[in-house]
């Protein structure tokens, strides 16, 4: 009875937490500026069918990829488990989904060849990341806390499935000695040989207080991990979905209109606007800021990537500026964009909406250095198995650089001297455009 | 040239209109090497009896650069400009020699008011050998070992990857693929308007990284579609003193050497 109510109260604490902390994910990303990305449903579900659900960005490593979707299916199908996990924790029962027979033994023997193989592909996750020390894995954003967070998972993950097999191989022998209410069900492949001989000397009673030690950690352990995910780069196992839902459709050459620079532009070229005309009294004053300077300049699509990133460094590793040795990293954008945003929600849980702290992305985490390293050749964008756009970050704070700053490389206000002046990036007279017909 | 370049305002004049337009761009019309290409261009369409005609004098910077480099009051004031002549003019169709110029007129012009059809120069000459008006043949380039590189602003930009390799492959040449091809395509360096800057500090420039790919291969010939790559990878080959057995040329260029 009281084990009922303990069990009870941590799954609705760990519920209630867990809502808490995802409602400050939601309003986090809210304090981005609105984009429409609810058109065309059907193209987006199909393509959150086919990147997230189905992993298509994955594989393109082979290796990592395949890792991946073996961890990917065995934690989502595992999981069928935890509805039995909960049954019996609410109501005293013992395995009480086993009237299924046949089917609940195979499904039982499936979750133990998917619990094997994730562990198996975790552990060479962690000696890719830790013994090989894969260079994407080691670069200069990918600080101690992000190493910490992909062991902490990594570890988490072997621990869980560790536990799912020592508890049912210490259910395996109790069920051969009839002990109490282990009755014989399930199918057992690879814990009764694995585990099972490991135990095969401990007493009945020892075996069942190391039953119910493995049950109570994997649950603990599904609840805790729950928990941590708003904190770590492993909430891409949810926001995944949603980011790839309402990623960009259009070509990834095309980048957004600033509309406001429209109304602008057309007053200054329409020959009939009267300049020293008086505002519309009624207009709001509004102060269009172009261009971003901090994460609540960008749009709500741009704070979910962040939120998505998994830090897998693809990103990065594909992209030209950083392979030869720039400072940009996209990664490091998508990066710095979260733990900024993460700042500022602190700060607007602790002094209200209206907080400042004199910091800024641009600045205090983003150098005007990076953003100029940019070719704009979308490598990074193709590369992101969730459909994270870092490019469209960058040209944002390049556009505040640019529009409000002017404070672009002395090259290129050359450029933007001559286009204006004469058509053309370079000093040559528009008149000379038909040259090349003269020569041979 | 040993024809005459028809321009809108030529045609105009006779009441005429093209079925064409050709967009030189701004690199075609000033970039002495890139003006090779835009003869070839134009070369092939003269050839071919396309109706086309290019803007000439009336034409001006797409704005690509301003607006990659983050200013869009200046692309959006070139973009206005160009459209207001395009407009003019009851243009319909746009082939353009750019990669950059094809990816602002066809994704980004829409927006401003200027809808057009817009196709890159490699598209154009697929359609044209595959309608069979036009017939290309190794010749020169016969078994010679071609490697292309794609353009980011024609390949991942806007998903054209096959026009310029069926091109190649209707050479009789060898079409050899570096590691880093098509969606997985490096770029040359130049976009995002780094054509026009030095690099940010570094320990190496994009175009010896991509150069150096290319040379692995030991290719002929590396082919391209945009004078921006033509200009990084030119610049990549000299550096690596390869001048002498290694040409960089457009798939035009390719094509207007092999007309049958
Ligand atoms: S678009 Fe910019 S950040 Fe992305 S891969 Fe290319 S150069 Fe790197
Ligand atoms: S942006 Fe995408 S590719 Fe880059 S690290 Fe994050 S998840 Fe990986």
């Amino acid at each position: 009875m009281i084990a009922n109510i303990l069990f009870l109260i941590l799954l609705i604490a760990g519920s209630a937490l867990f809502t808490i902390n995802v409602r400050k994910v939601i309003r986090n990303i809210n304090l981005g500026k609105d984009i429409d990305r609810k058109d065309n449903p059907s193209k987006r579900l199909s393509s959150m069918i086919k990147v997230a659900l189905g992993q298509s960005k994955m594989v393109v490593r082979p290796v990592a990829g395949i890792l991946h979707i073996i961890v990917y299916a065995g934690f989502i199908i595992i999981n069928i488990e935890v509805i039995e996990i909960i049954i019996d924790g609410i109501f005293g029962t013992h395995r009480v989904l086993s009237f299924m027979g046949p089917l609940y033994n195979f499904l039982i023997a499936s979750f133990e060849f998917l619990g094997f193989g994730v562990a198996a592909a975790c552990a060479i996750f962690l000696v890719r990341r830790n013994i090989i020390k894969i260079k994407r894995f080691w670069s200069k954003e990918i600080t101690s806390w992000p190493r910490t967070d992909a062991n902490l998972i990594l570890c988490t993950e072997i621990a869980l499935m560790t536990a799912f097999l020592t508890m049912n191989a210490a259910d395996y022998l109790l069920q051969q000695q009839h002990y109490e209410h282990y009755i014989s069900v399930g199918s057992f492949p690879i814990s009764s040989s694995l585990i099972a001989p490991l135990l095969s000397g401990f007493s009945l009673p020892t075996l069942e207080m190391i039953e119910r030690i493995c049950w109570w950690f994997h649950i603990i352990g599904i609840v805790s991990f729950l928990n941590y995910l708003p904190y770590s780069k492993h909430f891409h196992i949810i926001l995944a979905f949603p980011n790839v839902y309402f990623s960009n459709l259009n070509n990834k050459g095309k980048f957004t209109n600033m509309e406001a620079v429209t109304k602008e532009v057309k007053l200054m070229l329409d020959p009939n606007a009267n300049p020293y005309a008086a505002a519309d009294p009624n207009a709001a004053p509004v102060h269009n800021k172009f261009g971003a300077k901090d994460v609540t300049d960008l749009t709500w699509k741009q704070l979910m990537d962040a939120y998505s990133c998994t830090e897998c460094g693809r990103c990065t590793s594909n992209c030209p500026a950083n392979i030869t040795g720039k400072l940009l990293s996209p990664r490091k954008i998508m990066m710095d964009t979260r733990d900024r945003l993460e700042e500022v929600g602190k700060g607007i849980d602790k002094n209200g909406k209206d907080f400042q702290d004199g910091k800024s992305l641009l600045g205090d985490y983003i150098l005007a250095e990076e953003l100029w390293a940019c070719t704009s050749c979308n490598a990074c964008v193709e590369a992101c198995p969730v459909n994270i756009d870092p490019l469209s970050l960058i040209v944002d704070l390049r556009r505040f650089l640019v529009m409000e700053q002017s404070a672009a490389p002395q090259e290129l206000n050359m450029v933007f001297n001559n286009i204006e002046n004469n058509g053309a990036p370079w000093q040559f007279a528009q008149a000379n455009r038909l040259k090349w017909t003269e020569e041979n | 040239m040993n024809f005459t370049v028809p321009t809108m305002a030529d045609l105009a004049a006779k009441g005429e209109s093209p079925e064409i337009l050709f967009w030189v761009g701004c690199s075609g019309s000033f970039d002495d090497r890139a003006k090779k290409i835009t003869r070839a261009i134009a070369n092939i369409l003269h050839h071919v009896g396309i109706k086309y005609a290019v803007l000439g004098t009336e034409e001006s910077c797409t704005g690509d650069p301003a607006k990659r480099a983050g200013n869009e009051f200046l692309f959006q004031m070139q973009a206005m400009q160009n459209i207001m002549v395009l407009n003019g003019y009851s243009v319909k169709k746009i082939v353009t020699g750019c990669p950059h110029c094809f990816n602002t007129i066809k994704n980004e012009y829409p927006e401003l008011g200027g809808t057009y059809e817009v196709i890159h120069h490699t598209q154009l000459i697929q359609q044209l050998i595959n309608e069979g008006k036009l017939s290309v043949q190794g010749g020169a380039f016969n078994g010679k070992k071609i490697t292309f590189h794609d353009p980011c602003y024609l390949g991942r930009g806007n998903g054209v990857y096959e026009a310029p390799r069926e091109i190649i492959s209707k050479l009789d040449t060898e079409l050899v693929e570096m590691k880093r091809s098509k969606a997985n395509g490096l770029c040359c360096g130049a976009g995002g308007a780094q054509m026009f800057k030095e690099p940010e500090h570094g320990n190496k420039d994009v175009n010896i990284e991509r150069t150096e790919e290319a040379l692995s291969l030991q290719p002929n010939i590396i082919a391209t579609g945009c004078p921006f790559c033509m200009t990084m990878m030119t610049d990549g080959v000299k550096h690596k003193e390869q001048e002498k057995t290694i040409q960089v040329l457009d798939v035009a260029e390719l094509v207007n050497q092999s007309i049958k």
